[in-house]
């Protein structure tokens, strides 16, 4: 026997995982789609984080998006459409134990989903949300989507879409107990990564809008933003993100927010051009609905005996008289 | 005090009348929403079930909260079967009913809920109402029932409790509980007790006030009424538990060990969960009330992956829309109870009705070929084990299981013996144990079809389950052979469901005449119509369906030794003898009817009634004599 610093180390050597650790199929996705940066972000947390693969779920719905969790190498659930959010937040209530991923498009969010996301902000349960979002219907083939831009062709809309584009952000900032909102771009895979693993480390409902391009369907909405770092306006706070020198170099476009202010989160928010990336509001007291509902008593058969049993008595005839509950 | 109709001689001692005895009775109490008939009638049912009488009840509820006062639609109340014996149905029309308004009554005559010369014992007041058109309807009434041949006696409600309560209208109710305690010759302890019982949560002031109303509808009875009834009871003698169907289906499904309840409100099936809210999360359970029907649904199906066996509970609407769901949960192989307490349909249909028309939507529902296990609750008592059941068959063959019950379980209250809890009952703790490596989450046994459930947080089982085509591996497959084995696969799991069942008993003799056939909670009408014919000689013997998919083996061999089969169902189905548009070619026969022709090649025939009343054992009665006659 060794000691038992020697067996921890071993124990820590055992643990310590690698990328392929978290690799599961080779994606599909197209070539150039800006799911696969998200992918990367995501399975280089994983790594850091060392998380176990086998007590870490990843829940989607339906559409490109949603092919994430077959990418994985960890449990997941590829789920139907619109529906990852309430899926996600059964498994978290049946297992606060598990790290609990939701990647959602936004078709799935935002349109079919959109009464689940309205609710799965309030319960603000325990789970890492990103939103895939390409501003098209990707899977389906090219329809417009609600984030779609106004006057989007698409194969519903081809003399262009008519209504304005929902914004996820001030829609998720506008709902009572939104707790972690914040926006990553697909360009820009540093920042990307250091906004998921802001979110991951948030306990409650964090919701990160992914900008991400659709090479096969949208190929230039997103090229401006692209060639122009100006047209990006960089959060930055001892609270949210700290930029790397390299980021900032090229990054210049950037604006000093404090993630607990949820007004300027709103202002700054609203914004389309510039686009806003980094943590736009993040507050750590919201507590979530598994630690509202689920500190209930011990599950053992005898308490579930004594517990039928107790309310078997409120509604017995007892043959003997004596035994009849009389109350008080 | 009032003069009493068609009462030859006042009494003024108490327990002098006679009491003659009755085997049974059928006593409705009917009132305004709100006016507390039901808490009345329910109370009453209480007392003669701890006198030790059989008794059901059968809740009157209108769709609105707070209808308008004095009408027909607002007739809020309930009807209590009270029998000597075991009682296991509604039984037929009404012998005694006490009414706090004529317009409320007007509605269950009409409806033919009233037997010919039934007691009516009316609330008075209204014959010197202010407003005329008042004075008149109520006049016309009773008029118009004593030339029908009712009895009708005046009851002086409002101005008895005036003396005991500042509003009398919330007092009323407790007078004719008393009243009730005189007629039928209850004991006035179990009262009292029963009252401190019903208001247990209130302050002894409101018991002490609501236990004088009731004294003093007692001695108003006794002093003024000519007549008087026992019904002998039996104590049972082993307790028992009086409860309606839907806290059934709450015990039930604490029993069975499942502690995630994911819901959304929608009548006639929140009470369960209502229930449940008050007591699940003593036994470290939770009745999540999610933002619709489809995230109550999804929210089980998460909860069943991760290692529980969820529940959700819904009726009609709510099941239509969960459909979606439960077909990810068939193809992904996900645990899930599912209950439906069966209303009045199509659409929002009759809310608070009942009705049994969702038979073929449970076994079909969903897109695909969605194999699933359907199971109907016979009775109150079998709402509490069918979930039980309901828990270890998903749990076993990682399926879908849809348990059906309706709003006349649902609402109506029966004794049965206490259950005693059995940890076999429990699931097993969520297995987290390692998985050999390269175990494969959908390694299905050729012969069974079942595979072993993996967990999240079992080792080398990482997996992502889909709703899209898959194979042994849970690996996305478009391949033909893998699509039809997954198939294959999901259907067998039913057969080897089946190969476990048993053949429903045959209530009667084998062989005969004829053969009723019905499921779910018909089963005490049917037994009672067919006792009833089979008493008279006529060779008629019941066969009650519990498991409908899959159907237990058996059954075409029991229908093979009837002359005539037929089924009662409480749905819609088509008349030929009634409407000339239809044929055997296009007739729509009754669910049951159709399975069971489809299973049996037998030519069986179906009677149904969907007028939103539980079906009477007098109705189904005509109907056997009519098919017995053909």
């Amino acid at each position: 026997m060794g000691s038992a610093l020697s067996q921890f180390i071993m124990k820590l050597h055992e643990e310590h995982r690698s990328l392929e650790d978290y690799q599961g199929g080779i994606p599909r996705w197209c070539s150039g789609c800006g799911d696969n940066a998200i992918l990367t972000a995501v399975q280089r947390l994983c790594r850091d984080e060392n998380l176990a693969p086998e007590r870490t779920v990843f829940v989607s719905g339906i559409g490109c998006s949603s092919r994430f969790p077959h990418y994985m190498k960890t449990y997941g659930f590829h789920g139907i459409h619109g529906r990852a959010f309430p899926i996600a937040q059964g498994v978290k209530m049946a297992r606060p134990d598990l790290a609990v991923f939701v990647n959602t498009g936004d078709g799935d969010c935002c349109s079919i989903g959109a009464a689940h996301w309205i609710h799965a902000i309030r319960y603000n349960m325990n789970l890492t949300v990103i939103l895939h979002d390409n501003q098209i219907y990707g899977l389906t083939k090219k329809q417009a989507s609600p984030t779609s831009q106004i006057g989007t062709k698409s194969n519903t809309t081809p003399r262009g879409s008519v209504l304005e584009a929902m914004n996820p952000l001030t829609v998720t900032l506008g709902v009572q107990n939104a707790s972690f909102v914040a926006q990553g771009v697909d360009w820009m895979p540093e920042v990307l990564y250091d906004i998921i693993a802001r979110a991951y480390r948030h306990r409650g409902f964090s919701f990160v809008r992914i900008i991400q391009r659709c090479p096969e369907w949208l190929p230039k909405t997103f090229e401006a933003w692209v060639h122009d770092p100006g047209k990006t306006l960089l959060l930055t706070h001892a609270n949210g993100l700290t930029p790397s020198a390299e980021t900032s170099r090229i990054y210049k476009n950037q604006r000093e927010h404090d993630p607990l202010d949820i007004h300027q989160a709103r202002e700054i928010a609203s914004s389309v051009d510039p686009i806003p990336v980094g943590i736009l509001y993040h507050n750590p007291s919201v507590p979530c609905y598994e630690d509202l509902r689920g500190a209930g008593a011990p599950r053992t058969a005898e308490a579930i005996r004594a517990g039928l049993d107790r309310e078997f008595d409120k509604f017995t005839i007892w043959p003997d008289e004596a035994r009849e509950p009389r109350a008080a | 005090m009032s003069a009493v109709l068609e009462r030859p001689s006042a009494r003024d001692q108490a327990g002098t009348k006679p009491a003659v005895k009755l085997p049974e009775h059928i006593v409705e109490v009917i009132s305004d929403s709100g006016e507390g008939a039901q808490r009345c009638g329910q109370a009453f049912a209480s007392i003669a079930a701890r006198s030790g009488n059989g008794i059901w009840t059968v809740e009157i509820i209108p769709a609105e909260i707070q209808p308008p006062a004095r009408s027909v639609a607002g007739a809020s109340g309930i009807r209590i079967r009270v029998g000597s014996k075991h009682v296991n149905n509604g039984g037929d029309e009404t012998d005694l009913v006490v009414a706090f308004n004529e317009q409320v009554l007007l509605g269950r005559v009409r409806a033919g809920e009233l037997k010919q010369g039934a007691t009516i014992l009316l609330e008075n007041i209204w014959a010197e109402h202010r407003d005329p058109a008042v004075v008149k309807s109520y006049t016309e009434a009773v008029k118009a029932l004593k030339e029908s041949g009712f009895r009708v006696i005046d009851l002086p409600l409002e101005k008895e409790c005036r003396s005991l309560m500042s509003d009398p209208r919330r007092g009323k109710n407790m007078f004719v509980l008393g009243v009730l305690a005189s007629i039928y010759s209850l004991d006035l302890q179990l009262a009292r007790d029963q009252i401190a019982l019903t208001f247990g949560k209130k302050d002894q002031k409101v018991i002490d006030s609501n236990v004088r109303l009731m004294e003093a509808g007692f001695a108003w009875g006794e002093a003024n009424l000519d007549f008087k009834y026992e019904i002998p009871a039996e104590k049972a003698s082993v307790p028992q538990i009086v409860v309606n169907g839907n806290t059934a289906i709450a015990l039930g499904v604490i029993a069975s060990g499942m502690d995630i309840c994911a819901m959304y409100p929608i009548t006639p099936a929140t009470s369960a969960s209502h229930y449940l809210s008050e007591c699940f999360e003593k036994v470290g359970g939770i009745v999540h009330q999610a933002e619709d029907e489809i995230a109550a649904c999804a929210f089980a199906i998460g909860a069943s992956y991760a290692g529980r066996c969820a529940v959700t509970i819904t009726s009609g609407p709510g099941y239509s829309l969960k459909q979606e769901g439960i077909g990810l949960a068939v193809m992904a192989e996900i645990p899930l109870v599912v209950v439906n307490v069966q209303r009045g349909g199509p659409s929002t249909g009759q809310p608070t009705k009942v009705e049994q028309a969702d038979l073929l939507t449970s076994i079909y529902g969903s897109h695909g070929d969605a194999p699933k296990v359907v199971l109907a609750a016979t009775s109150i008592e079998d709402c509490f084990y069918s979930m039980i059941t309901a828990r270890k068959i998903a749990e076993t063959f990682n399926m879908v299981v849809v348990v059906l019950t309706d709003a006349s379980l649902a609402t109506a209250q029966q004794p049965f013996a206490r259950p005693t809890f059995n940890e076999e009952w429990l699931a097993p703790p969520i297995d987290q144990s390692p998985l050999p490596a390269g175990a494969k989450p959908y390694d299905w046994d050729k012969t069974t079809g079942i595979a072993r459930r993996f967990s999240p947080g079992q080792p080398n089982g990482m997996h992502t389950v889909t709703g899209l085509a898959h194979d042994r591996a849970s690996k996305v497959a478009y391949d033909p052979i893998i699509n039809e084995e997954g198939l294959r696969m999901r259907s067998l799991k039913l057969a080897t469901l089946q190969k476990t069942l048993k053949t429903p008993p045959v209530f009667g003799d084998p062989e005969g005449d004829l053969l009723v056939v019905g499921w779910g909670s018909t089963q005490g009408v049917i037994e009672e119509a067919v006792q009833r014919l089979r008493d008279e000689g006529l060779k008629v013997s019941a066969l009650q369906m519990r498991f409908i998919q899959p159907m237990p083996s058996g059954i075409k061999d029991i229908l093979k030794r009837f002359r005539k089969v037929m089924t009662v169902e409480g749905t819609w189905a088509d008349r030929p003898h009634e409407d000339e548009m239809i044929d055997e070619e296009n007739r729509r026969y009754a669910p049951l009817a159709m399975m069971l022709r489809a299973r049996t090649l037998v030519d069986v025939d179906c009677w149904t009634e969907a007028k939103g009343q539980p079906i009477k054992p007098g109705q189904v009665v005509q109907a056997l004599r009519a098919k017995l006659a053909e």
